[in-house]
């Protein structure tokens, strides 16, 4: 066909197609297509899905772990909470027991001390019955030496008989002492 | 054509511009041609680097893994999902990242050494492509809506009633239906056609003013066309791309309206 034209022209007419060409041209791209819808379209497209399911996958990892995390920290917040209950009830507690026994403690020395003054008291009163029962019989007898001196000394003598008196006042002070 | 002759007959001195015949290679062998065995090349390029790249198919992928997905991402992400919806647009994404990949390959060979040839200034190739397009959105839109639905669907835009729809529906029937596949192709075609023309114009322009000519404005002129060659080389790694993307973008966007339920 193109020869034809060329001879009639001169040049070949660049708009008039060759049905080779076409046919050839058609048939290579057909081959071409139904290859690359084959071998080449579906691995892009598993890249690009396994791509997607990557990076949602990596999301849904990094929620999980965010997620896991906060529980956590609100596990840990929670504890400490009650930890710091727990410390403040055991401090109440001690409190309470030390102010028990600062009390039972007062109460002990009191009835201590009032056991050792009440025992001092005993002894005293004790050590005083006995003084003045050991006085009794002294007092006696030592009445009966001085009515023997006055008597013995001539009664009638008001100066010697102050005198005795006062001597013998003296040596009981003196033996007092 | 008609240019080409004009210059040469002005420029009488021996200096022959390149024009279609220079896209007129023999075969190499057989009925076998240099764009032929391209296009089967570009085909087998295209699999091999997707195939190793898509295989690993690693969550974290290593270097040729991460260009393949760029490319597929660009074609998946940036062409078929914005233009086809995110409802069905993956069934169509096997034939976009191809459709992409292919014509940027077979484009590309236009400016790498030694081979220096786009296929798609070929307009066989091109048609070809359009074609499969053509008959893939029709398809589709027949499978969704049924062949009246379809029919309607394309020729009757959504709110458009009374006798207007006279003018409208032979329009829209021409535009959609016939139109389509005449410019998705010869968008592409002239493209290619014309940038690698315009490649040779200089390339062949430099080489007769620096060697045939002995005048000293010749030189000038001459190494003014390597600069210009370089330029349109920088332009057409961009048109290159920008084909590849404009073809493969309207495809989609075809299907996209094929698979839309209101016009």
């Amino acid at each position: 066909m193109s020869e034809s034209l060329m001879a009639a022209s001169g040049e070949p007419n660049p708009l008039i197609p060759h049905l080779s060409e076409i046919v050839l041209g058609a048939v290579v791209f057909l081959l071409l297509v139904a290859a690359i819808a084959k071998f080449v379209v579906p691995r892009f497209e598993k890249a690009y899905a396994d791509r997607t399911a990557a990076i949602e996958g990596g999301i849904a990892d990094a929620e999980q772990a965010q997620a896991e995390a906060k529980a956590a920290l609100e596990q840990y917040t929670a504890q400490l909470a009650d930890a710091r209950h727990e410390a403040a009830a055991i401090r109440e507690e001690a409190k309470e027991q030390g102010a028990q026994i600062v009390a039972e403690m007062r109460s002990q020395a009191q009835a201590e001390a009032e056991r050792i003054t009440s025992t001092a008291h005993a002894q005293i009163e004790a050590e005083r019955s006995q003084v003045l029962a050991q006085l009794k019989g002294e007092v006696g007898a030592l009445a009966t030496e001085l009515a023997e001196r006055i008597v013995g000394e001539s009664l009638a003598d008001d100066e010697r008989q102050k005198r005795t008196v006062a001597r013998f006042i003296d040596e009981l002070e003196g033996s007092a002492n | 054509m008609t240019i080409a002759t004009v210059i040469s007959t002005a420029g009488g001195n021996g200096f022959q511009p390149p024009g279609p015949a220079d896209f007129h290679l023999p075969p190499v062998f057989a009925e076998v041609t240099k764009p032929m065995m391209l296009v089967v090349l570009a085909a087998v390029l295209v699999f091999t680097f997707s195939y190793f790249a898509a295989r690993p198919a690693a969550v974290v992928p290593g270097r040729l893994q991460y260009a393949g997905e760029a490319v597929y991402g660009f074609v998946r992400n940036g062409i078929a999902r914005d233009a086809i919806g995110s409802e069905q647009f993956l069934k169509f994404v096997p034939f976009l990242f191809s459709l992409f990949l292919f014509i940027a390959v077979n484009n590309y060979f236009g400016l790498i050494p030694f081979i220096q040839y786009p296929p798609m200034s070929h307009f066989g190739f091109p048609l070809a492509l359009a074609l499969l397009v053509w008959i893939l959105y029709i398809g589709v839109g027949i499978g969704k809506h049924g062949f009246g639905g379809y029919l309607k669907h394309v020729t009757i835009p959504s709110g458009v009633k009374g006798p207007v729809l006279i003018i409208i529906i032979p329009l829209e029937f021409l535009s959609n239906i016939l139109v389509r596949p005449a410019t998705l192709s010869l968008r592409l075609f002239a493209n290619m056609f014309a940038g690698h023309l315009l490649l040779m114009l200089f390339a062949f322009g430099a080489e007769y003013l620096l060697f045939e000519s002995q005048s000293l404005i010749n030189g000038v002129a001459g190494v003014l066309s390597i600069v210009m060659f370089g330029a349109v080389t920088v332009l057409e790694l961009l048109i290159m791309f920008l084909q590849a993307y404009v073809f493969t973008l309207l495809a989609a966007t075809y299907l996209g309206e094929s698979l839309a339920d209101e016009h």
